[in-house]
């Protein structure tokens, strides 16, 4: 098949919220394993809503200032030290940077906390590439192409699918097919690859990441005001085992199922990844035991004396002066007023738009979907019949996308023990109530039903689990719905001027890192001109 | 047979008896020469099944603990005195014969015919095998000694005293008889261990059987009936996957008696012997064989060594057994030697034991050696040495991890401590059963920037066997080989860099972390030659 679909950036950009942690370690009474518990949008998140903060009692200045630190924060706070431009300040909500692309670590593993990989950028993601070799995992070039450190690379073997009670190797099912199924998978596999190759006429690529570079015909924008499923349905690919996939990566990569996301995005999935590498890498990705938080550190570490943790945003406004911008300190349980010339609100739309209502659009069209993760610590590797464990672990018959395993990247002989990180987006019910159930569930239960997931999966770990530690995004992905990406979006974003400047994942509608990347390396270089610094573009 | 209403010391109820006959404790049993005949029959064939069992966990017993005169010796006497036990025990037993010898007819097919198969898988996994041999020699003979008392008692209606213990033995001694000459010339061969465990389960179970359903039907003994047919499957079960099981149990297929077993956190070492023969495997593969191994040590270390003009520091990846080490120690120019090997348990054992290091002669204990026990990847991306000679020894890419360390990123990292003039060789599998392996290697190495010079050996008991040499510039053309080995002289050095046609190269992608094209080539290319 021309198309190989693997799991795409599950999450990227900045996720507001807090850790609310409970600890223990042990098995509970009834079998199931304990662990710790964390995430977003709790006690802090809440606390911005709620307001009552107290006046500001301190002023700092700084040229500009940078609201957020997830990844599109961190990229804005890295293109501006790539510009020589010192004279910033990033103000982050949680104690630690990256948003949805931290990271957390036991005494067996470093493990991601949500997003896990970077897929081998495409030709036009060139400040994205920039720091892929500043960082050394780009390590040169080869026949006019970039060459992509092979310690980073996802090494083999990639996925594996339990289908039909036996692992095999890939996502998409390839045995026990019928006429049907093969014929809408080589058609639909050939219909991603014409999309993959179409240039359009205005000479861009029809799907591009980051997509900004995509092409605007008019057919194709059409394709986001029409449902994924519809599409489908219009194409008459019925058969199960497509859709089955096609539902799978939807919930993979947006949080949601086919019927939410407009055809667009849907497509975008398969047409949208040209990765440009040497020694045939192009459809490899980059992954680290702690997943994103290699990058996410990588970039804070740029310019690590500019970043403020643990202050809430709670206001920005506009003044004579430039931009002002009040947050709370929570180590010194004291507000503190930020005066800069140009301000980058580098946060989930829904809360630039209530901390910044009068230089926001509101945030009614941004939907977002929730997520649980787990971490489990296991005694002993998965294993199972046919293909050997892969990185990326799925079950066909699972309403969870699987594991990862957070030790596949080490060389040589491996530990018997290893850290599982397994994702359910919780896509079968209205996002509001599905945050709900997400934070009232008892943790014990979730533990349960991811303990159950797991050995459902994997019987041989029966008995192996050590700790299920779980985080809860309650914001993890915005939802591509129809009419989002090219009408809902650039539209909210349209109302934001300087010197405000907008900077997230959300704004592309695609929660992807290199969607992060861009918008926060776009925001940095628009306020950069605006205040009159000059640089070079890397756009 | 005649049908004997008295005994010799019979009883009343005896004498009542008309068409019932019973017991001291007033059972009653079929009459009929049928009957009683069938038990004959059984006595024959459980006689066969006892020392079927024992004859199995001997067997077992000295495969996987060797010293064969120990464990026969010792497993018969452990048996014969259960049996004892058993017997005695008999006495306990007031009513309800019938009853009891079924449950302990069914009772011994299952735990006699699912023995070999529990104690092939058991060994690998427990610390103290001999409590559980012991154990299961203890149980099935105790309740084989119940089943002769039992059957007398049965049968003491039908004939005299001395009919009954004649009858009885005599079954019981020809089936021993039948026992033991069908085992080594007829089960052994043809069914191993596995399968005859389970076939001769099924026939003790098969006169529990017999026996319920010869019985009228208003004796109907249900419970026993089923609990006899569930057996009975079970059995059936375990002969048609035995197959499988013997799978499971690793040690089953090693084809000579182990001697010497421990699993570590990072592999199985096993050691086999067979008279003068030595096997080493590491987890089921086979490493060496003393017979011949000095045909593999000798063309792979002296073909790299005598390349280099003076060897003085030489690094071993892998070879924790100290073969390749004790080969590299016959150079005079050789100061230092750094041996990586993952597993301690491994370089422990081949420094300590007394054949083994008469194997190695001592190499791992020379004052020139140093054992590291690391990963040999993740040791040699730290290492700031350089070296003279660098002998690879890995096994063969039979998994992703193991793979690792035959790709582009390994050898970038070999090609870097490789001294300027220096020569490093690779064991690389065979390039008669798989080929493409072979050239992956080749090509591998080429990629990281180094030359190289392939060749091969015959090593008996592996086939045809591929090393590949590489160097920074060209590999030199010319070797000195040391006078006084087994295997290599000046002459027949040269010849192994010859290759017939159908082992020539053929094109070959590279392997690299991301595709571990090897792990697939080698897997197929050798599941195509196993068939």
């Amino acid at each position: 098949m021309s198309w190989r679909p693997s799991r795409r950036t599950l999450i990227a950009g900045a996720g507001a919220g807090v850790a609310a942690a409970g600890i223990g370690w042990g098995v509970t009474r009834d079998g199931t394993p304990q662990g710790t518990e964390g995430g977003a949008d709790m006690a802090r998140g809440h606390r911005l809503r709620d307001g009552g903060f107290p006046e500001p009692a301190h002023e700092e200045h700084t040229g500009i200032v940078i609201a957020g630190g997830g990844v599109a924060g961190l990229a804005a706070g890295w293109a501006l030290a790539e510009a020589g431009h010192d004279d910033f300040r990033l103000l982050e909500l949680e104690d630690d940077v990256g948003g949805n692309a931290r990271g957390g670590r036991n005494a067996v593993s470093a493990y991601p906390l949500g997003a896990h990989y970077l897929p081998v950028a495409n030709r036009e993601a060139g400040a994205l590439r920039r720091m892929l070799t500043q960082f050394g995992m780009i390590t040169g070039e080869k026949d006019g192409a970039p060459v992509y450190d092979p310690y980073q690379l996802c090494a083999d073997l990639e996925e594996r699918l339990l289908w039909k009670g036996r692992w095999q190797e890939g996502l998409v099912p390839h045995s026990a097919l019928s006429e049907t199924d093969e014929a809408d998978l080589a058609a639909f596999g050939a219909a991603m690859a014409a999309f993959s190759k179409r240039i359009g006429s205005d000479g861009k690529p029809a799907f591009a990441l980051p997509i900004a570079y995509s092409s605007r015909d008019a057919d194709l924008l059409a394709l986001d005001r029409i449902g994924f499923a519809d599409w489908l349905d219009a194409q008459g690919w019925r058969s199960p085992v497509l859709r089955a996939h096609l539902r799978y990566s939807c919930r993979d990569d947006y949080g949601c199922e086919p019927a939410q996301v407009s055809a667009w995005a849907g497509i975008h999935y398969f047409a949208g990844r040209r990765g440009w590498a040497a020694d045939g890498a192009g459809e490899n990705v980059l992954t680290w035991p702690e997943g994103n938080a290699r990058l996410a550190r990588a970039m804070a570490a740029r310019f690590a004396p500019r970043i403020a943790p643990g202050r809430i945003v709670f206001r920005a406004a506009r003044d004579a002066d430039g931009v002002v911008i009040d947050s709370f300190d929570v180590a010194r349980n004291a507000s503190v007023r930020t005066r800069a010339a140009a301000a980058i609100l580098a946060m989930p739309h829904f809360v630039a738009a209530r901390i910044a209502p009068d230089v926001t659009a509101p945030a009614r069209a941004f939907g977002y979907a929730p997520w649980l993760i787990a971490n489990v610590t296991v005694d002993r590797h998965p294993a199972g019949r046919g293909a050997k464990l892969a990185w990326d672990n799925v079950s066909a018959t699972s309403e969870a996308l699987g594991y990862v395993v957070a030790t596949h990247q080490t060389i040589g002989a491996r530990r018997k023990e290893t850290v599982l990180t397994w994702y359910l987006p919780l896509s079968n019910m209205e996002p509001a109530a599905a945050r709900r159930l997400l934070v009232e569930r008892p943790a014990e239960h979730w533990r349960r039903i991811v303990a159950d997931d797991l050995l459902a999966t994997n019987p041989d770990l029966e008995g192996a689990i050590r700790s299920i530690d779980l985080w809860r995004w309650g914001h993890a992905m915005i939802r591509p719905v129809p009419g989002f990406i090219w009408q809902a979006a650039p539209q909210a974003a349209a109302v934001t001027r300087p010197p405000f400047f907008l900077a997230h994942s959300d704004l592309s509608g695609l929660s992807l890192f290199e969607e992060a990347h861009y918008r926060g390396v776009l925001a940095a270089e628009d306020a950069m001109r605006f205040t009159g610094h000059t640089h070079e573009t890397m756009l | 047979m005649a049908e004997s209403p008295v005994g010799e010391n019979g009883t009343a109820s005896e004498k009542r008896s008309t068409a019932l006959s019973e017991t001291d404790s007033g059972e009653r049993y079929p009459k009929g020469s049928a009957f009683a005949g069938a038990l004959l029959v059984s006595v024959f064939v459980v006689a066969t099944c006892g020392l079927i069992y024992e004859l199995l966990a001997s067997t077992i017993a000295s495969y996987l603990l060797g010293d064969s005169v120990t464990q026969f010796s010792t497993v018969i006497g452990t048996y014969l005195f259960a049996m004892g036990i058993g017997s005695w025990c008999s006495r306990y037993v007031k009513r309800d014969e019938l009853r009891l010898f079924v449950r302990v007819e069914i009772l011994i097919a299952l735990l006699g015919g699912w023995s070999a198969a529990a104690l092939f898988t058991l060994f690998p996994v427990l610390d103290h095998f001999r409590v559980a041999l012991y154990a299961l020699v203890l149980a099935i003979g105790f309740f084989v000694g119940l089943e002769i008392p039992l059957l007398m008692r049965i049968l003491r209606g039908r004939f005299d005293f001395s009919e009954t213990v004649s009858n009885v033995l005599t079954f019981d001694y020809v089936g021993a008889l039948a026992a033991s000459l069908l085992f080594p010339l007829v089960l052994m061969p043809w069914l191993g261990m596995i399968r005859t465990g389970f076939l001769f389960g099924l026939l003790n179970v098969a006169v529990a059987l017999a026996v319920l359903f010869m019985l009228p039907a208003k004796r109907a003994m249900l419970a026993e009936k089923i609990a006899g047919i569930v057996a009975a499957m079970l059995l059936l079960g375990g002969f048609v996957v035995a197959e499988r099981l013997q799978r499971w149990a690793e040690v089953a297929g090693y084809g000579e008696p182990v001697i010497y077993a421990l699993s570590t956190p990072f592999q199985r070492i096993v050691l086999t012997r067979s008279g003068d023969d030595l096997r080493l495997f590491l987890n089921g593969n086979l490493q060496f064989s003393s017979r011949d191994e000095y045909r593999y040590h000798e063309a792979l270390v002296h073909p790299a060594i005598g390349r280099v003009a003076h060897p003085r520091d030489v690094l071993i990846l892998g070879g924790g057994d100290g073969l390749a080490a004790r080969e590299v120690l016959k150079h005079p120019d050789v100061r230092h030697i750094t041996l990586v090997d993952l597993d301690p348990e491994m370089t422990k054992l081949f420094s300590q034991s007394d054949m083994l290091v008469a194997l190695n002669r001592g190499s791992l204990s020379d004052s020139r050696l140093r054992v590291i026990n690391a990963d040999g990847f993740r040791w040699l991306r730290e290492a700031r040495g350089r070296y003279d000679a660098i002998i690879v020894d890995f096994p063969d890419p039979t998994d992703f991890s193991v793979g690792k360390l035959y790709t582009e990123s390994f050898y970038r990292e070999l090609s870097r401590v490789l001294a300027p003039g220096g020569v490093a060789v690779v064991q690389s599998t065979s390039p008669l059963v798989a080929p493409g392996a072979f050239w992956t290697v080749a090509a591998t190495i080429e990629a990281a920037g180094l030359s190289t010079k392939p060749y091969h050996a015959y090593v008996p008991s592996f086939g045809e066997w591929g090393f590949i040499l590489a160097a920074h510039g060209a590999v030199p053309q010319q070797a000195r080989i040391l006078p006084g080995a087994r295997f290599l002289s000046a002459e027949t050095a040269e010849r192994l860099f010859d290759f017939p046609p159908d082992m020539a190269r053929r094109p070959m992608p590279v392997n690299r972390l991301d595709n571990q094209a090897l792990v697939r080539e080698f897997a197929a290319e050798w599941a195509r030659y196993e068939g």
